[in-house]
């Protein structure tokens, strides 16, 4: 194709951003209260804190599927060489996914089995939570790629890093989960969440610090993209905030306000998602392709332009409104019960 | 022993979609039917409607659960499985599929959770809009979905460039020459799938003898719609089997098993085609009635299979036995309809014990004629994943081996036998239940709108006369 005037690539780039920023906190948190389900004391905890999900999971994991067929759509290279190297780590995902997902009806259709139900839930929940840390791992280590295709075999992703991304990221859901339970229960339960979200904190802490000392000596790049002269005088600012955000969420969990936690591990969320970005940018294919490399032609990114810039904010808007319907804390006769 | 992961990945990717579609099979249509009831209620006020419609709703919860998950494999398959497809085709597919996220996925889900829990929360018209956005996410999940696919089976508005497809006019690319066909016959597909569950359970639900009043509201209902839905479904199959014709004449002679071009062609009923021998053994055939159903004329020319290299055919035998019972299951919903309406006429739908049981024997009638047509159209495209253009052969994932493919085939054929029997099961037990149980109270302003539950009539014998 000739090269067009008008180019979207940084619009949707954008765009993609913004939804694996939504799935990884949204369905992030339910997914964190999937796992802390598993730690909860008796059945009428879990109750409760299966309620604080039951209405609003389903649009959370929609943010999954816009980002895989939008990566399709815009840089479908990058989805066609991807996905293939991350075979496994997707499979077993998907898999955790069914299970997780299904045990919301069938917990509550299948009283006499509802452990069974409560477990598939808990392990549905980890289990697709460290598939995507591992996806995400073995993203940052990059991929053997020999023209337009991923040349390497289905078990490349597995290594020593992208295993501790994937520990990593059970941590950082969980902490997103805790913060969830603490806007959404109250009493000994909030109480309960708090410490969860304290253990989560120090995971979190742990693989931050680790995975930061790791990236640059793994990938030469990515040291020379964060120490070299002049970036790290701009860059300096991301891992000071980080700390900061460290200890203001470690006080935030003891504090007096609900949401502050939660608040609190958005922001680290967002302040490790920016470290990634600065790391690998412009990669989508690290470390072969750029996003202008990969991405679809002009005439497919404003078609699809068209439709999403007037959609994406009315599906804020009532995904909004139904969060807002379920709002405050969550209670045993609203949802499942 | 050396695997094909070329050939693994297509039953994967037959194992997935064939078990997905059973799920938009039911729930596109019940949410419709959900919506309808909620509407039936608001401006009817009469609460039977209201019951019936909790009661769907918790079925519709179950069967809606596992289409979400079961649907968020599908687009992760074009990536593992079929990443030469993807990277040929996803200039174009990929915004089909992005809009039905957009347009759909996420209006089905936020209303979704409001339809199931929020009936003590929002008003009541905020409740019915609920069910409408969610009826309506899923045509439009429909109209997307079919969108990609019709492309797919009949290309238009592109241009190829080094070997992959790029856009020229999108009007033509979703409205591709196959896709109003594809997309009617698909929807009231589903409808009619729909409609023979509700006509089923209303059946069953009467035969027990308790919620007579919600059985008859399920079985008139449903009858009402299927007197119209069916017929239409006969007519829109035919118009689609012409736009076959002209646009995958192949696939047309694969579902007919006609090797030999002509005109004057009789109709091939039963037959064993033998593609190695170019012919068919065993053949019952009707004279002229080829043509005539075909072409619309009693001399009208139909290309046969020898038209089109070997390395061109699709599988003959599997799209000429699956049209036949898709064709067959067809006939058998419009004898039960007919039936069906011939009682109520008379008086005498509610009590006669054969209809009401034949009626719950055919409640997977929908299901498998879904099957056997999605299996005919699917099949029936074959060799080909873009029509004409790109070859199954050229889509798969050129890193994966055979036995890569082969786990994760097993993985999801163990999760599927396990989720699926289950879900059914978890269904058939509400059904059991009955619709008087799912009915909570509503409460406004603190005070019962209606008695907080309607005790259920005593149980009374089976046939009743």
């Amino acid at each position: 194709m000739t090269e067009p005037a008008l180019s979207f690539v940084g619009v949707w780039t954008l765009l993609i951003a913004l939804g694996v920023l939504l799935y990884v906190l949204l369905d992030g948190f339910d997914l964190g209260v999937g796992m802390l389900h598993g730690f909860a004391h008796d059945a009428a905890d879990r109750e409760i804190i299966m309620n604080s999900i039951a209405p609003i999971w389903d649009g959370n994991e929609t943010w999954l599927v816009f980002c895989g067929v939008a990566l399709l759509s815009a840089f479908p290279l990058a989805f066609a060489i991807i996905i293939p190297a991350v075979y496994f780590p997707i499979l077993v995902m998907l898999i955790a996914l069914v299970f997780r997902g299904v045990a919301f009806e069938f917990r509550f259709e299948d009283r006499g089995r509802r452990v069974f139900w409560d477990r598939a839930f808990q392990f549905g929940s980890f289990v697709a939570v460290f598939a995507q840390g591992v996806v995400l791992g073995a993203f940052i280590q990059g991929f053997r790629v020999e023209g337009r295709v991923f040349s390497g075999t289905p078990v490349d992703f597995l290594t020593p890093f992208s295993i501790l991304i994937g520990v990593a990221l059970l941590f950082g859901y969980g902490l997103l989960g805790a913060g969830w339970l603490i806007i959404k229960t109250e009493g000994t339960l909030q109480d309960w969440a708090r410490r969860q979200g304290r253990t989560c904190l120090i995971g979190v802490v742990i693989g931050i610090a680790v995975v930061s000392l790791w990236t640059p000596l793994m990938e030469s790049r990515i040291a020379e993209r964060w120490f070299s002269l002049p970036n790290i005088l701009f860059l300096w600012p991301v891992p000071i905030a980080t700390l900061a955000v460290i200890v203001w969420a470690w006080r935030a969990l003891s504090g007096a306000v609900d949401a502050a936690p939660f608040i609190a591990a958005i922001l680290l969320f967002l302040l490790a998602y920016l470290g990634v970005a600065i790391s690998l940018w412009p990669m989508i294919v690290p470390y072969h392709f750029t996003l202008w490399e990969a991405a679809s032609s002009s005439s497919t990114q404003a078609f699809l332009l068209v439709g999403a810039l007037p959609l994406l904010p009315i599906i804020l808007m009532y995904s909004g409104w139904s969060y807002w319907v379920f709002r405050g804390k969550a209670r045993r006769d609203i949802g499942y019960h | 022993m050396t695997l094909d992961p070329l050939l693994i990945s297509r039953i994967q990717f037959a194992w997935v979609i064939g078990w997905h579609i059973l799920l938009p099979a039911f729930t596109v249509g019940a949410a419709s039917y959900i919506a309808l009831l909620e509407g039936l209620h608001l401006t009817t006020a009469r609460s039977v409607y209201l019951r019936v419609s909790n009661f769907w709703i918790r079925i519709f919860a179950v069967a809606f659960g596992m289409g979400v998950v079961t649907g968020i494999v599908m687009p992760f398959q074009f990536g593992t499985n079929w990443s030469g497809l993807s990277d040929a085709a996803g200039n174009i597919i990929g915004p089909l599929m992005a809009y039905e996220g957009l347009t759909a996925f996420f209006l089905e889900a936020a209303f979704l959770g409001v339809l199931l829990f929020g009936r003590t929360l929002v008003p009541p018209w905020a409740h019915f809009i609920a069910a409408v956005m969610v009826a309506l996410g899923s045509l439009f999940s429909s109209f997307w979905i079919l969108a990609a696919n019709s492309w797919m089976q009949t290309p238009a508005g592109y241009t190829i460039i080094n070997g992959r497809f790029y856009p020229t006019d999108w009007f033509q690319i979703i409205f591709s020459p196959s896709f109003p066909y594809r997309l009617a016959h698909t929807v009231v597909a589903f409808y009619v799938t729909t409609g023979f569950v509700v006509l089923g359970v209303g059946a069953y639900t009467i035969r027990r003898g308790l919620f007579r009043d919600e059985g008859r509201v399920m079985m008139t209902t449903a009858l009402s719609l299927l007197i119209v839905l069916v017929p239409l479904q006969m007519f829109i199959g035919d118009q689609q089997g012409l736009n076959t014709r002209r646009y995958q004449p192949a696939k047309l002679a694969g579902i007919e098993a006609l090797w030999n071009t002509g005109s004057e062609l009789p109709l091939t009923l039963f037959a064993l085609p033998d593609p190695s021998g170019e012919q068919n053994n065993y053949a019952i055939e009707a004279p002229y009635l080829g043509s005539l159903i075909l072409t619309h004329s009693l001399s009208g020319t139909v290309r046969g299979l020898k038209d089109f290299p070997a390395d061109q055919r699709p599988p003959v035998a599997i799209i000429f036995f699956a049209f036949r019972i898709m064709v067959g299951l067809a006939i058998l919903m419009l004898i039960q309809v007919v039936a069906g309406w011939w009682l109520r006429l008379r008086g005498r739908l509610f009590d006669r014990g054969w209809y009401l049981r034949a009626c719950q024997l055919a409640i997977p009638i929908g299901f498998l004629a879904v099957l056997a047509g999605w299996t005919t159209t699917e099949v029936g495209r074959q060799p080909w994943t873009v029509y004409g253009l790109l070859r199954t052969a050229k889509s798969g994932t050129p890193s994966l081996a055979g036995h890569d493919v082969l786990v994760s085939l097993l993985c999801y054929a163990i999760a599927y036998l396990f989720v699926y029997p289950t879900g059914v099961i978890f269904m058939l037990g509400l059904v059991r239940r009955g619709p008087g149980e799912a009915a909570p109270a509503p409460v406004e302003a603190g005070r019962p709108q209606m008695p907080v539950r309607r005790l259920p009539s005593p149980p009374q014998p089976e046939d009743v006369r």
